[in-house]
């Protein structure tokens, strides 16, 4: 029944919820004793036990964000912090339980991974449910795991660089995903090696009131390239349900690291995300972030240019309609010498939606000579609409050069008039404008990726 | 009239007044058309001369149906294959796809929307055979027009009107014309912002799709320059929201002489 409202009321195709038993669930609700019993059910080193256990209290004692959107409406009682969907991590597809891999066959999950991908990961609910990499990368060292997985089977590579990015204290957001992480990718990927095609990890929360709380380290080793591209998407149900992700990626000397995000939460789900890349010297780290989904998303991505000549570039996309908002952006510190940076974030709001920016660019004593150019533009639909545009700049050494740009549109009736006037009607012609206004990040995309979010955004303008 | 000239087509403009909402203040509307009648059949080519805000442009817009022009008064009819159309409250779009094209006097840019895009677009509408243009013949189509235009293959991949200078967005649409083969063609000041090279570059390709399709063509102009490329069959002088004279192509070089004082007063 629940689908059959939502398919009335929405065009949101992945809405649909599967009936599974899951193997665990814990009740609702969040305290140190359920802290604990998440990492003995995961049977982890003690570190990892009181290093949860210290990011709860942080959570506990933090208060909400006091920007952005309200948060007031998150009921931190009423989410159940863990579900183990089955027994273990499958790396073969043919393993997965019939009613999960009908889940991902319907979101178009494994035709993704036949051709295009060096490997791919699935997560449902809190837990990876399946993890594959070609042969050849695995035999080249190249490790792409469930991160529980990283900690078992790596801990030492794992305890020298997780949560030294974002350490728990960060905000309260990734206090909350240190004291219950469960699920995301460990990836390592040895000196010089190149991974032609991109390692893939999607995302479905299923059940209601759900937290999923999915946790990325990436390192990405000396002279090594790496594209790494995630998806999400949920069912719709009156009650809301969370995600708050924490991603750490550490981009050494010479390498490269593209990380691609298309999040089409339903608009249920809160999407508070931290996520954040150090790129040493002459590394190149680049955000491709797009958002459509999710009631209220919380997204930050931050590259810290650490080290000399290194370089990084946000690209991001947001939609809002209906009442949802997309509060994102980007950050950029830039450290070391001669470092470069660009950020380009294209909004698209409608109805009552509020699709915002806010971004921070920094240049600290030591970063002589960098340079950033941020360019921001807002796309707004409807007169009901919203967006803000807050960027902020701190230049701390004279020779760095800083240029922003904002600009806002609003559907052009000269332009609906030469379109029409070639004989595409009104509303093919608003969404070719929005199309076009979009397409310098979506042409950005894997091709799939890139077809899936132009028929949204035919969607999302109806 | 005889059988055949009967299933001509034509666009037939009788007693139109548009009027047009004032800038400074929406609630006052500014008459701009005051009874203008004209007919235009396939095989022919009419120019509209006139001065500075006689409603030249006015005229055309309203044609093609922009919203902003709102028909007070008046028909605007088509007549294919003997039957006939009333155009009045037809979108844009409609009158596009019944066979109406305009190029504009300043070309619109819509940034990131490519002309290839657009046209593919366009074309898989109205191709509902299914012996449709595959892609590469179109391609094919395009770049061969591209080429009698002397405009770089490369115009097809970037945004409509983006970045391209005046006279090569008077080529595109004359480009997109020969690409959307319509029977009733406005050209609204296409001859404005040409160098001479380019002027005949776009006069050539007018005449020569007028060779092959025959559609109808009116031409709205300043100068008498364009027409010495390309001759019209009737020359109309619109001042002050009216036709106030109609003749041959030799009326045009009168005025080019005298000036339109002058001819107003003949």
């Amino acid at each position: 029944m629940d689908q059959k409202i939502n398919t009335l009321f929405t065009n949101y195709k992945y809405g649909f919820h599967t009936e599974t038993k899951s193997k665990l669930v814990i009740p609702k609700g969040l305290s140190e004793k359920i802290v604990r019993q998440i990492s003995a059910i995961k049977e982890e080193p003690e570190w990892m036990t009181e290093y949860r256990v210290k990011a709860y209290k942080e959570f506990v004692k933090r208060p909400l964000p006091s920007f952005g959107p309200s948060l007031e409406g998150i009921d931190f009682e009423d989410i159940h912090y863990y579900i183990r969907p089955q027994d273990k991590t499958q790396n073969k597809w043919e393993d997965v339980p019939a009613e999960i891999k009908e889940t991902f066959d319907k979101l178009g999950i494994p035709e993704h991974e036949k051709s295009m991908l060096a490997g791919s990961g699935a997560q449902f609910e809190s837990e990876m449910i399946y993890h594959s990499i070609k042969e050849s990368l695995s035999k080249k060292g190249v490790i792409f795991d469930s991160i529980d997985q990283g900690l078992k089977k790596h801990p030492e590579l794992f305890k020298e660089y997780f949560g030294t990015i974002i350490p728990y204290n960060d905000n309260k957001f990734s206090a909350l995903n240190s004291a219950v992480w469960s699920g995301g990718s460990f990836i390592y990927i040895p000196k010089n090696t190149y991974v032609d095609l991109p390692l893939q990890a999607y995302f479905r929360i299923n059940t209601e009131s759900m937290g999923q709380f999915e946790r990325t380290l990436i390192i990405a080793d000396e002279g090594s390239f790496l594209h790494y591209i995630e998806g999400c998407t949920a069912p719709t149900y009156s009650k809301d349900s969370l995600h708050a992700a924490v991603v750490e990626i550490i981009v050494k000397k010479n390498a490269h690291v593209q990380y691609t995000t298309v999040q089409n939460w339903s608009n249920n789900v809160y999407n508070l995300v931290t996520k954040r890349a150090y790129a040493y010297e002459n590394a190149e780290m680049i955000w491709l972030d797009c958002n459509v989904g999710s009631k209220i998303t919380m997204k930050y991505p931050a590259i810290y240019l650490v080290g000399d000549n290194s370089k990084g570039e946000i690209k991001s996309l947001a939609m809002a309609k209906d009442h949802q908002c997309q509060d994102t952006g980007g950050k950029i510190i830039h450290i070391g010498k001669n470092t470069t940076s660009k950020i380009i974030a294209k909004s698209i709001s409608k109805d009552f939606g509020n699709a915002s920016y806010r971004g921070l660019v920094k240049a600290t004593k030591s970063a002589r000579g960098s340079f950033n150019y941020s360019k921001c533009d807002a796309l707004i639909l409807s007169k009901d609409a919203r967006s803000d545009t807050i960027p902020k700049i701190s230049i701390d050494d004279p020779t760095a050069s800083v240029a922003h740009e904002a600009s806002i549109f609003k559907i052009d009736d000269s332009q609906l008039f030469y379109l029409m006037s070639r004989g595409l009607s009104h509303d093919t012609s608003v969404s070719e404008i929005v199309n076009g206004f979009a397409n310098p990040i979506v042409s950005e995309l894997p091709m799939e990726y890139a077809v899936e979010l132009k028929r949204l955004l035919e969607i999302e303008t109806e | 009239m005889n059988a055949k000239s009967s299933k001509k087509s034509s666009l037939i403009i009788k007693n139109l007044h548009v009027e047009t909402e004032d800038k400074t203040n929406r609630l006052v509307k500014k008459a701009i058309l005051k009874g203008v009648d004209l007919e235009i059949k396939e095989g022919e080519i009419h120019a509209i001369m006139g001065p500075n805000g006689s409603g030249k442009s006015t005229l055309l817009n309203a044609l093609m149906g922009h919203p902003q022009y709102q028909i007070s008064d008046g028909t605007i009819q088509i007549k294919i294959d003997g039957e006939s159309k009333k155009l009045n409250e037809l979108k844009a779009d409609e009158r596009a796809n019944l066979g109406l094209f305009m190029a504009f006097q300043h070309p619109i840019e819509v940034p990131g929307l490519s002309f290839l895009h657009m046209l593919r677009t366009i074309k898989n509408l109205k191709d509902t055979d299914p012996e449709k243009q595959s892609l590469e013949s179109l391609l094919e189509e395009l770049k061969a027009q591209l080429k009698k235009l002397k405009i770089d293959e490369q115009a097809l991949e970037r945004g409509i009107n983006e970045g391209f200078s005046g006279g090569e967005k008077k080529k595109l649409e004359i480009f997109q014309m020969k690409i959307l083969k319509p029977k009733f063609i406005l050209l609204d000041e296409i001859d404005s912002g040409l160098d001479i090279d380019a002027l005949k570059i776009v006069a050539e390709n007018i005449k020569e799709f007028f060779k092959e399709h025959s559609p109808a063509i009116i031409i709205v102009t300043h100068y008498a320059r364009i027409l010495k490329f390309i001759s019209p069959d009737k020359v109309h002088i619109l001042s002050h929201g009216k036709i106030v004279k109609s003749g041959g192509k030799s009326l045009a070089h009168t005025l080019e002489k005298h000036g339109y004082n002058e001819v107003n007063k003949q």
